[in-house]
């Protein structure tokens, strides 16, 4: 059963609107996630889902009961929604225990107890109780901060930037001990974020979202290798866009071969994208050699080559390190892969 | 290099000393005897100044409390006809002096003013037909310090409201709190430093007030004092009570300082959301204007249009070369000590930031204490020495030339300016550290790699950005001096009239009427530090949306 629902969620400000005709489904216990650039309408979405904005089109579903629609919108404490927040916002004027505490204050003081030492063990953290928030390291006070969500058992879990306040090294890390939590206790979460590593690390699906408008909804797999358009395709790990004419059903010609492509989205005309990522470019020593190569950026085990083709353009390509070529070298290029994904030529 | 820290930090360490020199020219008192006049005023008075004290305290304390925090809450959360408005109008009554406020409401309130004289004539009563509450009672002067006072704790309040993180509301209403949960387990809870250091700044003006608690007649440590040193004579008995006055403050000086340092743990988040502000439905916004506009009403807009009655009425009769000399000699006086207060915090300042260490410090913070103690307390603090030097002086003299000098310090304007130095050098002082705490210290090092040496940094980097700063000093100060009543009672030269002074003894004779016009002199200054304050408050705003 689908534990939360949104169809045709829109969101307006005045005259402006957030968020365009969304529809999201996420099953019981799954983890998903909403990934796009500062400003896509993400973090409004993710308000309206707890009840801190106004939906004026559509509706959002949880567990089955309508909690949101334009005419109504169920008040915040009565969703049954716990929500994690990027600056973590712990209560500074509570202890560790009354922080997690602080969503079942209602239940008998033993089961209380018991709950918070259960939590605090789930994130690592035991024997905590009697501190206080200022206390404790950033990641500490975010681990305690998902346990304070948890305590309340809630429906759904919301958390809008969980990592960002982390060092990049560590918010990979942190994001699969956060996802291996989440799943042992079999909660339903959404994640809002704009790094697409903390999104790969941590959901079972991922939405991206661009201008209030969502652009395709799936694994991270397939948003890699099967984007829907030139968005998610630029957006979604490193690549090259490089013009194309459909031949036929099978066949897409490019100034470099003709590739066999995918077609996931409607094409709107034959001229279209295609991308291809820096992983199936192979380059070459030939005397014919054509493509320029005009930078390269260490990596460690590999080169990543920006490459001039002699139509003017881009590629990028990664090699790894015992291939060496010199900036101004001309290389010969050749694709390993046999299918490409195309999309349509302007970038909406 | 050396020699010149050591030259520094001595000169630092003087500066500190003198300032601290009334409060330990009053506590070197506690030891001398004075047995009959303090025995007397144990058996006497003394308890009814402790009561009268603790109780004027307590109900202040209370007032300011139940107007400052949901007004503050009011204006910072939720969304009601006029709150932008209301939001810098409710500083206004800081402008208002509250022995100002108090000779005003007693004009209209007393037998022969307007209120009462309209109440008969609408029921035809007379003489002792009914009854009315006197406004020169300790409720009365409850009143009238809680409607002046409350401003320091709806700004200290607000500024916590805006400052928590938005988030920390939004994560209690997502653990099951409504709004107003919300706000009583978490916003009160984490505003609660700030409140206390409002308050305790509340209460330290409390303990100050001269001017109200003597008009009204109720005896408390401030009034027990003057009278004291002056009816009774007794030098080591004042001293003596103003000691235990001292002590009171020193509590309050602690609670304040503690609750600052707290406040910094309660500081929440770095990250700052636009606040989305409750909308008040119709009857409850319609509370909160009322509620609102009463406050200012009676705390600034019924006494000022009473004082301007008042000048209107009055002014052909009062504006004479006597009291062009007045507005002179306050105007002087005030800017006189504003330019000495700022000097000495501008030396003390960069003290501090080019030679730091632990004891310029606390140079600078027992320089600074002054705010808080009682101008009763600092006058005869300061004339205890600067009268034992003097007579030292004219006996010297007396010895060698056969001559008196007089009262050279005690007697003169130098007595008045180091008494407004010693209570107002904290206000410069805050101003101008704040200022050379914006420029990094980077911008002196890109300066210095650039050519500038240390004194041209000072005059091509510092000057310039510090502007606002120092003309926020002076302008500060200058306000401050004009409105100080006790000290410059107690200080003044012979025959020297202030603004302040004059309106004291206008109103002490029951000419009210006739106090209107420096009354309403002293409230038109006191709006201006109130507009640069309203002015750092909508800025403040700007920055809050993300």
């Amino acid at each position: 059963m689908s534990q939360l629902m949104l169809s045709q969620v829109e969101i307006c400000y005045g005259n402006t609107t957030a968020v365009h005709a969304v529809d999201i489904t996420v099953e019981q216990g799954q983890i998903a996630c909403l990934l796009g650039p500062s400003g896509c309408g993400k973090t409004t979405l993710l308000r309206a889902i707890a009840g801190f904005e106004r939906l004026s089109q559509g509706s959002i579903n949880l567990n089955g009961q309508v909690i949101s629609t334009p005419q109504s919108t169920l008040a915040t404490e009565q969703r049954n929604i716990g929500m994690v927040f990027q600056d973590y916002a712990l209560f500074p004027h509570l202890s560790i225990a009354d922080n997690i505490r602080f969503g079942i204050r209602k239940q008998p003081t033993k089961a209380q107890q018991q709950r918070v030492k259960e939590l605090l063990e789930l994130v690592s953290l035991p024997g905590y109780e009697q501190r206080y928030p200022h206390e404790l390291s950033g990641g500490q006070q975010q681990r305690i901060a998902l346990a304070r969500a948890l305590a309340p058992k809630p429906a759904l879990l919301l958390l809008d930037e969980p990592f960002g306040s982390q060092d990049t090294e560590l918010r990979e890390s942190l994001a699969r001990e956060v996802r291996e939590i989440l799943k042992q206790e079999g909660i339903t979460a959404l994640l809002v974020t704009h790094d697409q590593h903390e999104a790969f690390a941590m959901a079972d699906e991922i939405g991206v979202l661009q201008a209030g408008r969502l652009q395709q909804w799936g694994s991270a797999y397939e948003l890699y290798y099967q984007p829907q358009n030139a968005f998610v395709a630029s957006f979604i790990g490193q690549g090259s866009l490089i013009a194309g004419q459909i031949i036929d059903a099978t066949q897409v010609e490019t100034y470099l071969e003709p590739l066999g492509y995918t077609t996931p989205a409607a094409l709107h005309s034959d001229k279209v994208t295609v991308l291809i990522r820096p992983e199936h470019v192979q380059l070459s020593r030939q005397t014919d050699a054509s493509a320029l190569i005009t930078s390269k950026i260490f990596r460690g085990n590999e080169y990543l080559y920006t490459l001039e083709l002699a139509n003017q353009e881009q590629l990028l390509a990664l090699c790894s390190s015992e291939q060496i070529y010199a900036i101004g070298e001309k290389v010969a290029v050749n694709l390993a892969e046999r299918i490409y994904a195309v999309v349509n030529r302007e970038v909406n | 290099m050396e020699i010149k820290n050591f030259v520094w930090r001595a000169l630092l360490l003087c500066m500190a000393l003198l300032t601290a020199l009334p409060i330990l020219a009053v506590f070197a008192y506690v030891f001398v005897p004075s047995a009959e006049v303090w025995e007397h005023l144990a058996a006497t008075v003394l308890s009814d100044y402790l009561l009268n004290t603790l109780y004027l305290s307590l109900g202040v304390g209370i007032g300011v409390l139940l107007l400052g925090v949901p007004l503050a809450w009011l204006c910072s959360m939720c969304e009601f006809p006029g709150r932008a408005w209301f939001e810098w109008l409710l500083l206004l009554p800081l402008a208002m002096p509250a022995y100002i406020i108090a000779y005003t409401y007693t004009g209209m309130l007393d037998f022969a003013g307007p209120v009462q004289t309209s109440l008969r004539e609408l029921t035809g009563w007379g003489y002792g037909d009914y009854w009315f509450p006197n406004i020169r009672s300790l409720t009365g002067a409850i009143l009238m310090l809680a409607l002046v006072l409350f401003p320091y704790v709806y700004l200290l309040a607000r500024a916590a409201f805006l400052e928590q993180s938005i988030c920390v509301l939004e994560v209690s209403r997502t653990l099951g709190c409504n709004q107003w949960q919300s706000f009583f387990r978490v916003a009160l809870p984490l505003a609660r430093p700030a409140i206390i250091t409002g308050l305790s700044l509340a209460l330290m003006e409390t303990l100050a007030d001269f001017g109200t608690v003597q008009y009204f007649g109720v005896t408390t440590f401030t009034t027990g004092i003057f009278r004291t040193w002056y009816g009774l004579g007794d030098h080591a008995a004042a001293s003596q009570l103003a000691a235990l006055l001292m002590s009171f403050v020193f509590i309050l000086l602690l609670l304040e300082q503690a609750s600052r340092r707290r406040a910094r743990y309660y500081h929440s988040s770095s990250k700052y959301a636009q606040i989305k502000r409750i909308p008040l439905k119709a009857w409850q916004a319609w509370w909160a204007v009322f509620f609102c506009s009463l406050t200012l009403l009676l705390g600034f807009i019924v006494p000022v249009t009473q004082l301007t009655s008042w000048s209107i009425a009055n002014w052909r009769t009062q504006i004479d070369s006597s009291f062009l000399t007045l507005i002179q000699h306050s105007l002087g006086l005030a800017m006189a000590a504003a330019v000495f207060a700022l000097i000495l915090a501008l030396i003390l300042g960069y003290g501090k930031r080019l030679s730091p260490s632990p004891l310029v410090s606390l140079a600078a913070r027992l320089a600074s204490m002054g705010y808080a103690i009682p101008g009763t307390v600092i006058a005869i603090g300061v004339l205890i020495p600067f009268a034992w030097l003097d007579t030292q002086l004219n006996y010297l003299s007396q010895s060698l030339f056969n001559s008196k000098l007089g009262l050279l310090f005690s007697g003169s304007l130098f007595i008045l300016l180091f008494a407004y130095n010693v209570r107002f050098l904290a206000v410069s002082l805050q101003t101008v550290e704040a200022g050379l705490g914006k420029i990094k210290p980077t911008l002196d090092n890109a300066g210095r790699s650039l050519g500038l040496s240390p004194s041209a940094v000072l005059w091509k980097l510092h000057m310039p950005l510090m502007k606002g700063s120092l003309l926020t000093a002076i302008l500060l100060v200058f306000v401050d001096v004009l409105k100080e009543l006790p000290a410059t009672l107690i200080l003044r030269p012979f025959n020297f009239n202030t603004l302040a002074v004059r309106t004291y003894e206008l109103a002490s004779d029951e000419r009210l009427a006739e106090a209107g016009l420096p009354a309403l002199m002293i409230v038109a200054t006191g709006i201006i530090p109130v507009i640069l304050l309203s002015r750092s408050i909508s800025r403040s705003r700007a920055g809050g949306s993300l």
